[in-house]
């Protein structure tokens, strides 16, 4: 990335940025956007990539379990392993639906004014 | 009264089995009664909801008891069972009262004939089956050498753990639901199901192709989740053919579009491509979605995958300990940058009355990591005002308490070399530590080999109204 590339956050680009559980053991996040342009740009920045995502959230990859670009609701899908089953004492969060605010800042790299949305 | 042939495969116009499902999940916030009465006028052939979810944490399941008041299961009961009987077409609930154990169920059996009673409905059949699964069950096949296997990279369950659990149920396929609409239920209330099972059960009675079935149930179950804009608890109709699905938002504000249609099938699971169940699974990777008019999307193109094995989804709940709670704010900006050193005074404290083990002492620091823990990249950036919930959990009510008491006070008097305010190092919004629900914890998410489907899964027929 060249010192003069801009960068969007994330938020600015996706209709939907959540959390929620996917059973008891694992947390997933769905990140969908409306237009095509938008999610290709993202997949193809590697910003949400396996290794940015565990990057962000401060685990090692294996507690990854499922790391998935979903066309046909233009999304990108990350699931990870928790730490103790949701609801035991001290989980902070039975459902898993706050997880998700980190990502909404990350920045995206556009190269060009028009794509600024 | 409705019989099967009722909602077989009708040979006219192409017309469908019509489905429709008012809620997601049926209890956990009140059906909007709405868009389900426009749903009524568009001729389905039955009603369908899930009840259940593992959403609400261990305490449900562990404790036998309903996350959500009784008042809101009644009505959304009460809107289905009068919607049902004036039209004469099936009702079918899955994983009664959030969880699906006996109780629910016999509840749920319950508030159907009460129903039926306060409106003086005709006679008709209540079909319900069980769920759980006693202990010594799963005993006796780990002991027998059949392995229960973990789920999500658990282990395979191992005796001691079992002992930890107080409660289990399986998750049952379609098996039992077909089982009683063969027996002629017009309303059935199911133990812990598969949330796809409960729509796929009618569709695969009446003929239609299994891969479609499921793919049914997948899209049906969250009601309204799948439509768009966001708007949760409105009714949503399906339509399988011999070619497809079709999903239709009853709301007029709502559409199922595209976009949202294939959004769900996201939603609440690790991989959009694969749903499992009792049976087998199906494969979404090759679906085709496309919109069929402004509110109705059309899905082709799922695949079933029979499982080579039966095995049997478990879920079980523990207790852990007797719990309370208490709260603490922190202003001082030198406390709050040594949060930890109050709360390693606090847990010293704990340890000098009760040693290290035996209960369970936990602090969320919210305004830090409260809502995420060790998931928070700004975990080292502290606001300038932090909340403090402290839990104490422990076998009786009375340790329980003081745990979190001396957890909770010994805040106040914690020993940092430097603070300059030495009246008092945290703010109570009360003085107090209160008593919340009994601390569980999720034992079981394994998997049973069983031979026959509805092994685990007696079904029974009873009647109300008349």
């Amino acid at each position: 990335m060249s010192d003069s590339a801009r960068t969007v956050p994330l938020s600015s680009l996706a209709k939907t940025i959540r959390s929620k559980n996917a059973g008891v053991d694992k947390i997933t996040f769905d990140v969908i956007f409306q237009r095509r342009e938008d999610w290709e740009r993202v997949r193809r920045s590697g910003v949400l990539s396996r290794a940015a995502v565990c990057k962000l959230y401060g685990i090692p990859e294996q507690r990854l379990s499922d790391h998935v670009e979903f066309e046909p609701a233009l999304a990108i899908k990350f699931t990870i392993f928790r730490k103790s089953p949701s609801g035991s004492v001290g989980d902070p969060d039975i459902f898993g639906s706050q997880q998700y605010g980190p990502l909404l800042d990350v920045p995206v790299p556009v190269d060009d004014a028009r794509a600024s949305p | 009264m409705a019989t099967p042939q009722q909602f077989s495969s009708s040979p006219h116009n192409n017309r469908g089995l019509r489905i429709l499902c008012p809620n997601g999940h049926m209890g956990f916030a009140p059906t909007k009664t709405g868009s389900f009465e426009r749903g009524l006028l568009t001729e389905p052939d039955l009603i369908c909801c899930d009840s259940g979810s593992c959403d609400c944490g261990p305490v449900p399941l562990g404790s036998d008891t309903c996350a959500s008041p009784l008042n809101w299961q009644i009505h959304d009961l009460e809107s289905m069972l009068l919607g049902a009987r004036k039209l004469g077409i099936p009702m079918l609930i899955g994983s009664a009262g959030d969880t699906g154990t006996n109780s629910r169920v016999d509840m749920f059996v319950r508030i159907i004939q009460d129903l039926a009673k306060k409106h003086g409905l005709p006679k008709f059949r209540v079909g319900y089956f069980y769920s759980e699964v006693p202990r010594e069950e799963v005993r006796r096949r780990i002991r027998g050498g059949d392995a229960v296997r973990g789920l999500d990279g658990r282990a395979d369950l191992s005796e001691p753990e079992l002992d930890a659990t107080d409660r289990i149920v399986a998750v049952a396929g379609v098996h039992p639901f077909i089982r009683l609409l063969d027996m002629g239920a017009d309303v059935i209330i199911g133990g812990r199901s598969s949330d796809c099972a409960i729509f796929a059960a009618p569709a695969i009675r009446a003929g239609y192709p299994e891969a479609l079935a499921y793919y049914y149930g997948k899209v049906m179950e969250c009601a309204s989740f799948c439509a768009e804009p966001y708007g949760a608890k409105e009714s949503v109709l399906g339509e399988i053919t011999r070619e497809d699905v079709r999903v239709t938002a009853m709301l007029p504000e709502q559409r199922c579009t595209v976009a949202s249609v294939a959004a769900h099938s996201m939603y609440e699971r690790s991989n959009p491509f694969y749903e499992y169940f009792l049976g087998g699974h199906i494969d979404m990777s090759q679906c085709r979605y496309e919109q069929l008019d402004e509110r109705t999307t059309r899905v082709t193109g799922p695949r079933f995958v029979p499982a080579l094995e039966l095995r049997v989804k478990l879920e079980g709940a523990g207790k852990v300990g007797e719990r309370y709670v208490g709260m603490v704010g922190v202003r001082d900006p030198y406390t709050i940058a040594h949060i930890d050193d109050v709360i390693g005074w606090a847990r010293d404290q704990v340890r000098a009355r009760f040693g290290d083990s035996g209960y369970t002492l936990t602090y969320n620091v919210y305004g830090r990591d409260g809502v995420m823990g060790e998931l928070e990249p700004l975990r080292n950036h502290p606001a300038h005002e932090l909340c403090v919930v402290v839990q104490g959990v422990a076998p009786t009510k009375a340790m329980a308490e003081e745990v979190c008491m001396i957890g909770t006070r010994q805040m106040f008097y914690a020993r940092l070399p430097q603070v300059k305010g030495t009246a008092g190092g945290v703010a109570f919004v009360l003085d107090e530590v209160m008593p919340a629900s009994a601390a569980y914890r999720w034992t079981l998410n394994h998997t049973m080999r069983v031979s026959d489907p509805l092994e685990l899964f007696p079904v029974h027929m009873t009647e109300a109204g008349g």
